[in-house]
């Protein structure tokens, strides 16, 4: 928030850098920014289009717990503002297919279905490079089950589970409850769905009762019929003995009507029945008490990343404690190889975590996951402190994920005119730590390689200085 | 309903109520509040927002200001702490003055708090509002308290991270005044060997073979890859001195600070006989180091020699704008622990020593780890002696590839690629790792290393020649002083405390004083550097200023009624407040001044106003309760 107000700083949001041409002092930079439909200069932000789209997609900022829409907004506080259109998902903007909403609902006529990538020219003199890192896919490990058991789950979804914006409100459900719960919500819109024609049923057998005192009502519909029919009384006659054939065929076409409604009873019941059910199965063990943490997940493994990520015991830990915060009950169980609390006030608070919060720390490295017949994962591993293969039975299983080089490093690395190093992330300087191997082109964060926030923060101070430096001797005279 | 301020203006109030996504409007009902606000005195617009906070919600703040006149705004959302100042920024921009402003918390006080109670945080909410609301009709405008600067710093400290800070700053156009306590800079690195730090780059000759092939590995560790760490801070420090924006004071010492942001003095004690005879005997003892270097310390000892005839110590003032605090750490020495003894057990820093005096000769070696650290009375993990104890092992295999070495450890911190990379080799190299628990360390005995061994379930007992401790950095005892002096504040283990772990771990809380390298924490010579550049930013951020702009939230002393008894003197925690013998009166420093209120709080006669907080507008706020 503070860049998006600064009148030095122009942000692009949603762009990417197409080529960058020139040396340190002036640098011809060209930038693709990528059409998002919804004119950024307009669109006050109030979400009115997302409400009204018809297409629900996986919320991905909330990692498939939550739903969004095909227009969108990556997170509520984000900069700018603006909706962007899912083009891919947007029912108008794929062939065939005619939607128009968003335009419709927009009052501020933000939407704009024609807007095209545009192309943004900048001339500057230094470049600082600060794309972070992306996230292992746990799937590729498939011994721990990752998105075949449902309980087993990454840390970055544990922190939007635990998160009190997030899709749960800060409640620790397991990822299979949650599940329920939505499958619980279906079966509720279906018993309520049944209830209502069930209602309309009570209604029914009112007046098939009536029906069924056959003279009384042949006597009803007659003297209806009577008054309506006063001015053609010689067709009266008639239209008696119609009326009486017909109420024969209404009382067949009622009993049909009245099967079908003990039909939509009995399924009703059933539903009701199963909801319960699950309602129960929900009751029992929607909140996740056992909980293990496996760390280095895709890190110091040699199939993956032989590195290590640097911050994934701590944020564990710091895991642990908020969900042991949430629930004095908690189990909690931390695998690893070497817990490396590395950094300021670290070191404390994983003693804390295990003397206060009685975190258990096992030294090992979970070899396999499995499931129990009711779905809970079951670690297996060997306690390599007395040698034994073990199991354990949690309710969730939190994946400490590796930070790996973020995906097109290495594209933009070519487009920028650096090195990446062998693990990938961009390769710095020795001796100057924020250089790239091109001149002008600064680099900071976990682009460099894995870092925590603090180290993240220091470095960005310390690329700026870099590019100050470089700028202001360029310039020859500093102010 | 029109509300007449004291000073005859229509009050015209604008409140604008958060939902906070879900976070306020899950449990505040913000559609009533709002209906709520526009009946209160005052009120002239009152709208609710998705999030205030948004580009949206400033917008439409900034258009109501425009289109309705108002000439109070009060936001009710969140802790003013994260918000406060973006909101006022924008009525500054709609052209209302800032302080005009007032924020009420409906989400930390209301909803978060009173998520059960539906009813009790909706009347909250109305109680917060209108008492906010109420409070701001009193507020005044004001103007903030403009100072000017002195563009230069001083640097505390010579050893990467200060020289890097210094070179940094003075790259950029800025005078910069190095202080360093010993006759020579360069800090704990000048007693390196080698740098871990090497490692992350392929070595030349291996380039194009394929990555982690321990052929090449070892080579790193090579003498001529050793003599790069010399000529790292070698040029550092000629960097440093032979720039004409710095000035270098060795052997000195800060003995005071006084000042504040913009306008520091500080004044500091020069040691000239130490450092002339120091340097002298330098300049003896480092004949084989690279040529320009002995010339340099040529120069300063005649100087110095002269000089030291002339008297022993030199008094130097200056005056700067930003100080930034590198004086790094030291490593732990052990007192007999392990059976230290300086000769067959000895430190890690002792072993370094021996490597750049060619006097180590052993053959069998013992690294222990976490000595006198991770155990009660120092807690904290030092971050780097794992990766000296690999890098020194590696040395050593390096130098005599038939020797055993052997690591006990309790996690190996091998934190990052190029760490994990090079335990990855040592193991390769054939160096031993055993994990030890805390509650049976090892047993050193007349060359014997007993130890339990829990992945074997065994008893072992290992002899050798040498035994390495690897101790921890420690803050030293003269961070310890400088702290004093400068009234810094120190963490639980004595290293200096930054003003935010996170998020601002380079700056104190002190406006104008940073922090960098070991002084902070524990830090690789890279880290080291990476923080001194990086305060070298934040301070160049002050600095590159014309002139320092601060909140005119400020306490005020009433010299008519104070009685001189210090009570707000004594609670201040920024020090603002000072006597004034000649009137008998205390008075208030309004650059130091934070605006905490407590001398306000404190004061028995009441002389003392906090802008933004006048006793009016508090009990406006107060009597709104009701
Ligand atoms: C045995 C050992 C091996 C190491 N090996 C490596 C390695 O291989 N790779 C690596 O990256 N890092 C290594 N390090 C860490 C490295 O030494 C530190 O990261 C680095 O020295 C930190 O730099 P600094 O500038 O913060 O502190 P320092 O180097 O400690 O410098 C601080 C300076 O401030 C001065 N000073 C202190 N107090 C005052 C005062 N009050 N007034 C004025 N001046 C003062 C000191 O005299 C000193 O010159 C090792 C450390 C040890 C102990
Ligand atoms: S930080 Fe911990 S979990 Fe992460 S890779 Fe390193 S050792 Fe493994
Ligand atoms: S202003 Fe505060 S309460 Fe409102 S959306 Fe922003 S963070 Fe939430
Ligand atoms: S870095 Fe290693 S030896 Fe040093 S304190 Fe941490 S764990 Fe112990
Ligand atoms: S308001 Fe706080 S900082 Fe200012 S003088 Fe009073 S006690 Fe000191
Ligand atoms: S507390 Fe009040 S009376 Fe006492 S010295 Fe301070 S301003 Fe004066």
């Amino acid at each position: 928030m503070d860049v998006g107000r600064h009148p030095n700083i122009r942000l692009l949001a949603f762009s990417e850098l197409e080529s960058l041409e020139g040396e340190l002092g002036n640098f011809d930079i060209t930038i693709r920014k990528k059409a998002r439909y919804v004119d950024e200069n307009r669109c006050t932000g109030c979400g009115e289009c997302a409400e009204k789209c018809p297409t629900t997609l996986m919320d991905p900022f909330n990692l498939g717990f939550g739903e969004s829409k095909a227009v969108y907004r990556y997170f509520a506080q984000g900069i700018p503002s603006a909706y962007t259109i899912d083009a891919a998902n947007c029912r108008h903007l794929q062939p065939g297919k005619k939607c128009g909403i968003c335009a419709k609902v927009c009052q501020a006529k933000a939407v704009d279905y024609t807007q095209k990538d545009q192309i943004i020219n900048l001339n500057a003199g230094a470049v600082v490079v600060a794309t972070g890192y992306d996230l292992f896919d746990a799937s590729r490990i498939c011994e721990y089950g990752y998105g075949r058991i449902e309980d087993v789950i990454t840390s970055l979804e544990l922190e939007r589970l635990l998160s009190a914006s997030g899709p749960t409100g800060g409640h620790l459900y397991r990822p299979s409850v949650l599940a329920m719960k939505k499958g619980l919500a279906v079966l509720e819109k279906r018993r309520d769905r049944l209830k209502k024609r069930l209602d309309k049923s009570t209604e029914f057998t009112r007046v098939r009762a009536e029906h069924n005192n056959k003279s009384d009502f042949t006597r009803f519909r007659t003297e209806n019929n009577n008054k309506s029919d006063k001015n053609n009384s010689s067709k009266s006659e008639k239209k008696n003995n119609d009326k009486s054939e017909k109420s024969a065929a209404q009382i067949l076409e009622y009993e049909k009507i009245a099967a079908e409604y003990e039909k939509i009873a009995a399924e009703y019941e059933k539903i009701e029945a199963e909801c319960e059910k699950v309602a129960d199965k929900i009751e029992k063990s929607s909140h996740a008490r056992r909980i293990a943490f496996i760390q280095c997940v895709g890190s110091r493994d040699i199939r993956f990343n032989r590195h290590c990520s640097t911050f994934c015991c701590m944020h564990s830990i710091k895991e642990a404690m908020i969900a042991i915060e949430h629930d004095k009950e908690s189990e909690v169980s931390v695998f690893g190889m070497d817990i490396r609390a590395v950094g300021k006030g670290f070191e404390q608070y994983r003693n804390r975590g295990q003397k206060q919060s009685g975190i258990r720390f096992v030294r090992s490295r979970v070899a396999e996951i499995t499931q129990t017949e009711d779905g809970c994962p079951v670690l297996w591993y060997e306690e390599t402190m007395d040698r034994k293969v073990k199991s354990l039975t949690v309710d969730l299983a939190v994946l400490a994920t590796a930070c790996q080089p973020s995906r097109g490093s290495e594209v933009l690395a070519g487009i920028l005119g650096v090195e990446i190093n062998e693990s990938g992330y961009f390769r710095s300087g020795t001796l100057q730590p924020q250089d790239t191997t091109r001149e002008g082109v600064f680099i900071c964060g976990c682009a460099k390689g894995p870092a925590d926030i603090p180290e993240s923060v220091a470095q960005a101070s310390g690329a700026a200085a870099r590019a100050a430096q470089a700028l202001l001797q360029q310039i020859g005279q500093p102010v | 309903m029109q509300f007449i301020h004291p000073i005859q203006e229509i009050v015209r109030t604008g409140v604008f109520i958060c939902h906070c996504g879900s976070n306020i409007a899950g449990i505040v009902d913000c559609r009533s509040l709002t209906k709520y606000c526009l009946t209160l005195p005052g009120v002239v617009h009152a709208t609710d927002n998705l999030y205030t906070c948004s580009e949206a919600g400033i917008r439409q703040i900034m258009e109501a200001i425009k289109n309705n006149d108002l000439n109070r705004v009060v936001v009710a959302s969140c802790s003013p702490r994260t918000h406060q100042p973006l909101f006022q920024s924008a009525c500054k921009e709609a052209g209302l003055n800032p302080y005009l402003f007032e924020m009420v918390n409906i989400r930390e006080q209301c909803s978060w708090v009173h998520a059960k109670d539906l009813e009790g945080a909706n009347k909250k909410s109305r109680d917060l509002v209108r008492m906010g609301v109420a409070k701001a009709s009193f507020l005044k405008p004001m103007i903030e308290i403009e100072s000017s600067l002195v563009p230069a710093a001083l640097v505390i400290g010579g050893g990467v991270a200060g020289l890097s800070a210094a070179t940094a700053m003075a790259g950029m156009g800025l005078r910069v005044f190095l202080v360093e306590k010993e006759p020579q800079p360069g800090g704990l690195l000048n007693n390196l060997y080698s740098l871990a730090s090497e490692y992350q780059q392929p070595c030349v000759h291996h380039l194009s073979e394929p990555e982690y092939q321990s052929s090449c590995t070892l080579q790193h560790f090579s003498s001529e890859h050793q003599s790069s760490v010399r000529h790292y801070i070698d040029d550092l420090i000629k960097q440093t001195e032979t720039n004409p924006d710095i000035t270098v004071y060795t052997s000195s010492q800060i003995l005071s600070v006084t000042g504040y942001i913009g306008n520091f003095e500080f004044i500091a004690k020069r040691d000239i006989k130490r450092d002339a005879v120091q340097n002298n005997i330098e300049h003896v003892a480092v004949q084989n180091r690279s040529q320009d270097i002995v010339a340099r310390n040529n120069v300063i000892a005649k100087a110095d020699i002269e000089s030291y005839l002339k008297e022993n110590t030199e008094r130097i003032r200056q005056k700067v704008g930003c100080i930034i605090v590198a004086t790094g750490a030291v490593p732990y020495q052990p007192d007999k622990e392990f059976g230290y003894n300086g000769s067959t057990v000895i430190t890690q820093m002792e072993l370094e020593r021996s490597f750049l005096d060619n006097t180590f000769k052993s053959d069998r070696v013992v690294m222990i780890q976490c000595v006198g650290s991770r155990t009660s009375g120092r807690e904290y993990c030092s971050k780097i002696c794992c990766m000296t104890a690999v890098k020194n092992a590696m040395v050593i295999k390096q130098k005599k590839p038939d020797s055993e070495i052997h690591i006990l450890y309790r996690d190996m911190q091998m934190y990052g690629v190029e760490n994990e990379k090079m335990l990855w080799d040592a193991r390769g190299a054939g160096i031993r790792f055993y994990v030890y628990n805390e509650k049976e360390p090892p047993v050193v005995e007349n060359g014997v290393v007993g130890f339990y061994d829990p992945l074997m379930g065994e008893f072992k007992q290992i002899s050798c020649d040498l035994t390495v401790l690897s101790t921890p950095l420690t803050p030293s005892k003269e961070s310890g002083c400088l702290a004093k002096i400068m009234k810094l504040p120190v963490d639980h283990d004595g290293f200096f405390l930054e003003a935010h772990a996170k998020l601002r771990p380079l700056d104190f809380s002190a406006d104008g004083i940073f922090v960098c390298g070991s002084a902070r924490y524990p830090a690789t010579s890279m880290e080291a550097r990476a923080e001194g550049l990086g305060a070298a930013s934040r301070a160049a951020s002050v600095l590159f200023r014309e002139r320092l702009v601060k909140s005119a939230i400020v306490a005020k002393i009433d010299s008519e009624t104070c009685v001189m008894c210090e009570d707000c003197l004594k609670i201040c925690p920024f020090e603002a407040i000072t006597r004034n013998p000649e009137k008998m009166v205390c008075q208030i420093n309004p650059i130091l001044c934070k605006g905490c209120g407590c001398c306000a709080a404190a004061c028995p006669s009441q002389s003392v106003t906090l802008a933004g907080f006048e006793h009016q507008q508090l009990f406006a706020q107060i009597r709104a309760i009701n």
